[in-house]
């Protein structure tokens, strides 16, 4: 075990993340409303040690009841619409949506129609986008980041 | 075929060793193929017409095939004599009491969970049977991200449909893609030459290694040992960045077509390669070290979701949760269109079938992983195209082994165009293993047990 913490403490020290300067927080809650699995291996990264977003106040939250974002992934299949909406009824207000990955922004989707009702815009309204398929760990932080400080990525 | 021989021939066939490896309707349902795989790797298929008939059902035979007939009822209509009941698998309109197994008793009762999971988890319906905290029986329901890949890819050529197959998984990308090249090259009588077979054999253990070292990671985030789970998504995160050096991709997408390669990596890119896979290969038994020696994280482990051997040969379980269990079954050992010469799965002494078992197979398997890359890592590569070989076939199939076990695709063609494809990874041929390794434990051991398969929803949903 102490190995393992020297190790992280080494890794901390290499990989010299600036020191965050921001004084807010944001709950964010994932929904996978039919994606590929590949945001989702992404978006675990953001918690990893190479970014490390928790040190800015962010993290995931384990009920849509205590989140100010919904983190949508994937195009929105017939049979996640229904659990979306009742994850985004879930939440106090003021409450935001973002679309992570080209999937939930709607760009190149292969899927057959009749099994998907669209974008994540065509179900919630959209607050922030985050293209890449799929997005990286930084790109991810860097859109979350963007919103706290009230910017919307180019 | 008749209906009789049909049963016969697969009755047969699993009576000298074959196994079953999935069961899917074609031609719209007028058709059900069996897919049988000989103790030498060879696959190949026995087809029998369902237009309107019954078929009889092969799951008596081989329990493997339980979802493959059920989603083959639900999408395609196909009634299948003596398997009952069929309860729907992707028929989401069903009523909760005809998906579900009827469990009755004094204090028996339901927990749902899901399809939303708290977490960076994807989505599935999971339903226990319980009494107190101990489950009695788990349905799970999946299909919650059903995007119709299979009818989606049908009609287009053989080179378009690479996309749509793939989108079935981004952490299994590799494998699928290599999965599905393979089917279409044996249908269009195209033979693998060996910088080709290189090249995908070294695409499949860079995925196969990231993805082992999440799992560990991911062991340890079910038990709540930060540092481990730290230490190990760090691990991750290396290797996605070596692959996007190697790639232009940290998770290799459109890194495999069909017909050839076009992966390139010159010396310089080799030396990154070959530096960066021995500090990972020293990072990782130094971490590992510290969680074998880390009594209170293993005597987390032992005794939970025990799959024994015999379950394990029964629901047709594969890759790592198959080895862990005693099945000394890796489709890389017989995959003469990669290059992996003389491979022999990697099996631990200690057949407990537990998860810790599964998560010391993970372990286990890094290492070879590392020794193939090592291997075929030691001069640039460069891009290669498949050669005609004469003998063409309306149907290929393609088979290998994913970081989650055996996946096969099978493509049946049109000319240069899909009429049919069905793609069985090996998330899907484990969900119902993850089922029957939940029942009898605690319900807060769950996570736990679900964590030491790992298994993607994405690649099983399709």
């Amino acid at each position: 075990m102490l190995t393992l913490l020297r190790d992280l403490r080494r890794l901390r020290r290499t990989i010299g993340l600036p020191r965050p300067d921001r004084g807010r927080s944001l709950a964010i809650r994932h929904v996978d409303a039919g994606s590929c699995n590949g945001c989702e291996h992404e978006l675990t990264l953001v918690s990893g040690p190479h970014v490390d977003l928790q040190r800015y106040g962010l993290g995931i939250v384990a009920s849509p009841r205590h989140a100010d974002l919904l983190l949508v992934t994937g195009t929105v299949t017939t049979r996640m619409h229904g659990p979306l909406l009742t994850a985004y009824a879930a939440m106090p207000e003021p409450r935001l949506v973002a679309a992570l990955g080209d999937c939930a922004l709607g760009c190149r989707v292969l899927a057959a129609a009749e099994e998907l009702v669209g974008p994540v815009e065509d179900v919630l309204p959209v607050d922030l986008r985050i293209p890449g398929c799929p997005p990286t760990p930084e790109a991810i932080a860097e859109a979350l980041l963007g919103l706290l400080d009230g910017r919307q990525p180019a | 075929m008749s209906p009789s021989s049909y049963r016969e021939a697969v009755a047969f066939a699993l009576a000298h060793g074959a196994a079953l490896a999935g069961v899917h309707a074609s031609e719209g349902g007028a058709v059900v193929r069996a897919l049988l795989v000989e103790p030498d790797g060879a696959c190949r298929l026995e087809s029998v017409a369902a237009g309107g008939s019954p078929v009889p059902t092969l799951v008596d035979l081989a329990r493997s095939v339980d979802w493959d007939e059920r989603e083959a009822a639900d999408l395609y209509g196909v009634v299948f004599a003596g398997h009952e009941p069929c309860r729907p698998l992707l028929d989401h309109d069903a009523p909760l009491t005809a998906w579900t197994v009827p469990v009755h008793g004094d204090e028996a009762h339901q927990v749902a969970v899901g399809p939303i999971h708290a977490g960076v988890i994807e989505s599935g319906h999971f339903r226990f049977h319980v009494v107190g905290d101990r489950i009695l029986l788990l349905d799970a329901r999946l299909g919650y991200k059903h995007r119709g890949l299979e009818r989606a890819a049908q009609g287009l050529t053989l080179a378009d449909a690479l996309p749509v197959v793939t989108r079935a998984c981004g952490a299994c990308w590799v494998s699928n893609a290599v999965s599905y090249a393979h089917a279409c090259e044996e249908a269009l009588g195209l033979e693998v030459v060996p910088e080709l077979a290189r090249a995908r054999t070294i695409l499949l253990e860079l995925e196969r290694l990231w993805s082992h070292l999440n799992d560990i990671g991911a062991i340890c985030a079910g038990v709540g040992l930060a540092a481990g789970t730290q230490r190990f998504l760090a691990l991750v995160e290396d290797t996605r960045r070596l692959n996007a050096r190697l790639t232009g991709h940290r998770l290799l997408f459109d890194t495999v077509a069909v017909g050839g390669s076009a992966v390139e990596l010159d010396a310089d890119q080799v030396r990154d390669a070959r530096t960066t896979l021995e500090r990972i290969r020293a990072e990782s038994a130094s971490a590992w070290r510290e969680l074998l020696f880390n009594a209170s994280f293993m005597d987390r482990m032992p005794e939970i979701g025990v799959v024994t051997t015999d379950v394990a040969v029964s629901l047709g379980a594969v890759g790592p949760a198959a080895r862990a269990s005693g099945l000394a079954e890796d489709v890389r050992a017989a995959s003469p269109r990669l290059a992996y010469d003389g491979f022999v799965p990697a099996m631990l002494r200690r057949l407990a079938g537990d998860v810790q078992a599964r998560l010391e197979q993970r372990a286990l398997e890094v290492i070879p992983c590392l020794d193939v890359l090592d291997r075929l890592l030691d001069r640039p590569l460069l891009a290669a195209a498949a050669t005609p070989s004469g003998t063409e076939a309306a149907i290929g199939i393609g088979r290998v082994e994913s970081p989650r076990g055996a996946t096969t695709c099978v493509v049946e063609r049109n000319g240069h165009r899909v009429e049919r494809l069905r793609l069985r990874t090996g998330s899907y041929a484990n969900w119902p293993v993850v089922a029957h390794a939940a029942a009898d434990n605690l319900l807060p051991d769950f996570p736990l047990i679900n964590k030491s398969f790992e298994l993607c929803y994405a690649c099983a949903d399709r």
